[in-house]
């Protein structure tokens, strides 16, 4: 029998280097807590921060607030947090440390949320995406359909084959109305444009998102964007050699000729403003929903490759949009089998907008069920 | 027409690759008796292992050989514990996944989604540029073509050469090799570590070529349908190989179904490249003595030689 | 000098208890090491994972909230485990549970029936049988193998419960997002300490357990199936039926991960989400071998993992320590415990270079735990 406690030392030291060869990413944010004259500030959030998607803009957003608002604040976050029982937790605790402002960040921290906050009715709440509020309980969403339309724009310019790619996660309104923002947006500019959608039912799987991708391409598709997690769709793209619209953050890293643009969410002027209001003493409960006007939802910088006629027109309509003159959801809009829904001259409502479960016209296949 | 068979068909190879590794690997692992069911966790730490190598060097090869160390590594967890310390195989290989899990994530902190090129196509010259056959055969990544050599030298090992002739007769009956004087638990050994560095492949070819990124969790179940493909092999490398490509295919093709945009609920075709495993493992297993011929005797059990 | 491994002339009862605490031991250790390692107070990483949490009642109402699934699941699987029925598709058998007992709850939304709630955990157990029911026919129909089934089905049950909650059973007033409604009252599980969201769910589960305990000490199907867990001819000598062991040690599994479903989703969630688990299915798999398979193990290495769960938030909010740590130290803690399993079958012994014979007692042997 060979030395056995030699060898399993080794294993064993071996192992523990590999564990701690990675210093520590996520340093305590916070060096004396409990400072009562500060603002102590509270993030939950779905997923790791990483370096692109959902999360990631809502941690810059944190960031921000903390630069701008300096001394004042003490901000601490929980990262993958599991929606369902786990974050009611997590937000409890964060309430029950003390702290005076939390943002939830998922839809699924909705129900939790709520149940915290009647807990804690001292403890202000702003919960990302979801319907319900309360006397302390805010809740904040962007506009994301407004930069969809405008990317829809650069894409039936840039599009050849008049075919382009959305590799999406799950069939929830948000979702929907990325979707079809996107094709009036595309077809405002071309007509004959069309939209291919698959489902990849998670919002994070490189693998499937990469592949999904890969079909869409391989079916004619010469944009592909995605509203799913990661960067996977983009680098596809890169290496097919055609165009891609980045989603969440500005990916232009991660395909330098094919990212054409990105739709990017930016929290960071709405963290620091609400907080401030906590400070002031004048914070009231308000469904928030920003887009280009406040500065919630931007493009990424454009790709040489688009040229300068489109770049223009595209920056006409974002003033249009943030002055209110254009919206994208504007009649006239039919549905795929052709049903006026929106009749010429009138404009979706939030409500309807809220609600969306179908596809317009000139996207390709049936919304699944 | 043709171009959409090519993409469907390089689509496919791409899917079924790392499969093909994973699944390699644990076939010589379980042909000598030693059953590790921790495929998806050392996939994982070969991943990010050879990831975060690549993102630092800036060679990708690099990448690739630091996964398959750190897989063959894991794997050498799972062998001290159930070769030296007995312990049981089904829990130590699950372990060895929610291990590889924690700690590929762990170590992935600072490179999640960080930028790469991977590994290109080689064009082979004129072959190449043939009709269909080209785009398909003679322009595929290396790790691909490196695929079809393992498995081939994986055949020649198992079915041609003296030393495959004693992995088999290990897995089959431990006892009377080890009687004959054959260093059973130095062979299986060997055997898991070459699982393990076939699982870091796996791994590298997702975070490399595939994707190319780091995220936590990104192989997403392919360790465990990898050990589903063992089993639908009857452990034999070509059908392997064959079961990958199928198992590619599905999940492409239903990809190709929703982007042609078919009346059916997605998260049906998303199931059903789990469906069609299970239904293509009753079909294996019904025949009894397909199975009882193929799998090795001793798969699963500890043995220890008592001295 | 070399150490030798031998086998004991019989297992050791007093390593057999020794054993799960070594492994607690050693994992505490490494968890200095590695606290030390990556800087932080190997003190206050300590109160961190394992004081903090739970120093309130809140904090200990968490612990039975959490372990109270694991325990659960994990001693319905520990009765197929001891007969080498793997069965690790338990986190499928929580989601078809949480949907027959939830549907019930949806399909009878106007009811105030008190006979409601114990039909709904009725029909979880029920559900999360059907489910394991089908690894075990094609277990003993086709001998197909039920590790590889039993998983496969996993992610076909949460793709169900996702189609599920996506549309048929979606919320009416909810925007159409992928959740059911709350259940009411009648369809929630009570809760039992004030305070809390410690419920009744956690009572089920003791009883379950104490329903195992019976089952394995008492009665002779148990005794059968862990004869037929030690050897399969000894087995085959004295008669016993392999196909009744394998439907009894799946069904077994798949009820007790139903009742754990149900009682999530009229616990602690309150309502049907597309992801209703964070992996209690594996975790209980843990639980299982940490509890070395008895009913008494498992109900204390329930609430060690729990406690490991909750550690890891706690120690991301106090200092800032990544999620995946938690991942880490189960995984090393399984580790330990597994190679401590050594001692209880084996001992090691120093030997001079001439190697004894030792009675080959060990020949082939199967080491149950």
């Amino acid at each position: 029998m060979m030395t056995t406690n030699r060898m399993f030392l080794i294993a064993f030291t071996v192992s523990l280097l590999a564990a701690c060869g990675q210093k520590d990413a996520a340093e305590p944010d916070a060096s004396d807590a409990g400072d009562a004259s500060r603002l102590k500030v509270g993030f939950v959030y779905v997923t790791p921060i990483s370096d692109a998607g959902w999360t990631h803009q809502h941690d810059l957003g944190r960031l921000q607030m903390e630069d701008s608002l300096g001394d004042q604040v003490e901000t601490k976050y929980i990262e993958n947090v599991p929606e369902g029982a786990e974050a009611e937790r997590v937000i409890r605790q964060f309430a029950a440390d003390g702290f005076d402002l939390v943002f939830t960040t998922s839809f699924g921290y909705m129900n939790p949320t709520i149940k915290v906050a009647e807990m804690f009715p001292d403890t202000t709440f702003e919960h990302a995406t979801g319907y319900k509020s309360a006397a302390n309980v805010g809740t904040y969403v962007a506009r994301f359909y407004e930069g969809r339309y405008l990317s829809g724009i650069v894409a039936g310019k840039m599009t050849k084959s008049n075919v382009a790619g959305y590799v999406a996660a799950f069939p929830i309104p948000e979702v929907l109305r990325g979707i079809n923002a996107f094709t009036l947006g595309m077809r405002s500019v071309n007509p004959d444009a069309e939209v291919k959608v698959i489902w990849t039912n998670s919002w994070f799987d490189p693998g499937r998102e990469r592949e999904a991708a890969d079909v869409l391409i391989t079916q004619g598709a010469d944009i592909v964007t995605h509203h799913t997690d990661s960067t996977a769709a983009v680098q596809a793209a890169e290496e097919k050699g055609v165009y891609a619209i980045g989603y969440h953050s500005d990916m232009s890293r991660y395909g330098e000729t094919a990212h054409l643009t990105a739709v990017t969410h930016h929290w960071g002027d709405f963290y620091t403003r609400r907080a401030q209001e906590v400070l002031d003493g004048s914070w009231s409960s308000q469904n928030v929903w920003g887009g280009i006007k406040e500065g919630m939802i931007r493009l990424a910088p454009l790709n040489d490759a688009v040229p300068a006629d489109v770049a223009a027109l595209v920056a006409e309509k974002e003033a249009a949009i943030r002055s209110g003159d254009l919206h994208p959801f504007s009649g006239p809009i039919s549905n795929q089998d052709g049903e006026e829904l929106v009749a010429p001259g009138t404009t979706m409502s939030d409500e309807d907008l809220q609600k969306m479960e179908w596809y317009v016209e000139g996207v390709q296949g049936k919304l699944p069920r | 027409m043709n171009d959409v068979l090519v993409g469907i068909i390089l689509a496919t190879l791409g899917a079924g690759t790392p499969l093909v590794f994973a699944a390699l690997g644990e076939l010589i692992t379980e042909k000598s008796g030693v059953l590790n069911l921790g495929v998806e966790g050392m996939m994982l730490v070969g991943a990010v292992c050879g990831f975060a190598v690549a993102a630092d060097t800036g060679s990708l090869w690099l990448g690739v050989v630091t996964a398959m160390t750190a897989g063959a590594f894991m794997a050498l967890l799972f062998g001290v514990l159930t070769l030296t310390f007995q312990a049981n195989q089904v829990a130590a290989g699950l372990a060895l996944t929610i291990f590889g899990v924690g700690l590929s994530a762990y170590i992935g902190l600072e490179y999640t989604s960080v930028a790469l090129t991977g590994l290109q196509a080689v064009h082979i010259p004129l072959l190449s540029s043939m009709p269909l056959i080209g785009p398909t055969i003679f322009s595929l990544d290396p790790l691909m073509y490196l695929s079809f050599v393992l498995l081939a030298a994986i055949s020649y090992f198992l079915y041609r050469s003296k030393a495959g002739l004693l992995l088999r007769a290990i897995g089959e009956s431990p006892r009377s090799a080890h009687s004959i004087g054959y260093p059973v638990i130095r062979i299986r050994y060997l055997a898991v570590l070459f699982g393990g560095g076939m699982a870091g492949l796996g791994g590298a070819y997702l975070a490399l070529v595939y994707t190319p990124l780091w995220v936590e969790g990104m192989t997403a179940g392919r360790g465990w349908i990898s050990l589903a493909l063992v089993v639908f092999a009857t452990w034999r490398p070509a059908r392997v190989i064959l079961g990958a490509y199928l198992f590619g295919g599905v999940t492409i093709l239903q990809l190709h179904v929703q982007g042609l945009g078919i009346d059916l609920p997605a998260q049906l075709l998303s199931s059903l490249p789990y469906i069609a495993t299970i239904v293509v493992l009753v079909l294996i297993s019904r025949d009894i003595n397909t199975i009882r011929l193929n799998s090795p005797a001793s798969i699963g059990k500890t043995f220890h030689p008592g001295a | 000098m070399r150490f030798k491994i031998e086998a004991r002339p019989q297992p050791s009862a007093r390593m057999a208890y020794l054993s799960p605490l070594i492994a607690v031991g050693l994992t505490l250790f490494t968890g200095l090491i590695l606290s030390t390692l990556v800087g932080t107070n190997p003190l206050d990483a300590f109160y961190a994972f394992f004081i903090a949490p739970i120093d309130d009642w809140y904090g200990l109402g968490e612990l039975g909230v959490k372990a109270a699934p694991l325990m659960l699941i994990a001693v319905g699987l520990a009765i197929g485990f001891r007969a080498n029925i793997w069965n690790i598709g338990a986190e499928g058998q929580l989601a078809v549970g949480a949907i027959c007992g939830g549907g019930l709850a949806l399909w009878f939304y106007e009811s105030s029936s008190v006979f409601l709630l114990p039909a709904m955990i009725v029909a979880g157990c029920i559900g999360g049988m059907l489910w394991s029911s089908i690894p075990a026919f094609l277990r003993t129909r086709f001998n197909t193998n039920e590790i590889l089934v039993s998983l496969m089905l996993n992610y076909v049950a949460v793709l169900i419960l996702s189609y599920l909650v996506h549309d048929p059973w979606r919320d009416p007033s909810g925007f159409n997002f992928p959740e059911s409604r709350l259940f009411t009252d009648a369809a929630s599980l009570p809760i039992i300490l004030d305070g809390t969201r410690l419920h009744a769910g956690f009572i089920i589960a003791l009883l379950v357990v104490a329903l195992g305990w019976v089952f394995v000490r008492k009665s002779f199907v148990g005794y059968k199936m862990q004869v037929v867990g030690m050897a399969d001819s000894a087995a085959l000598y004295a008669g016993f039926r392999r196909k009744h062991m394998v439907w009894i040690g799946l069904l077994a599994g798949g009820g007790a991960a139903g009742i754990a479903g149900i009682s999530e989703v009229a616990g602690p969630i309150g309502q049907l989400l597309p992801s209703v688990s964070p992996g209690y299915g594996y975790a209980a798999i843990i639980v299982a071998f940490v509890g070395r398979l008895h009913p008494v193990g498992i109900l204390f290495a329930s609430l060690l993992m729990s406690l490991l769960y909750l550690g890891g938030e706690s120690a991301q909010m106090l200092l800032g320590l990544p999620s995946a740590v938690t991942g880490v130290f189960q995984g090393v803690l399984l580790f330990f415990l597994l190679a401590a399993d050594l001692f209880i079958n084996y001992r090691i012994r120093r030997e001079p270079a001439v190697s004894p014979i030792v009675a080959a007692t060990a020949a082939d042997t199967e080491v149950t735990p």
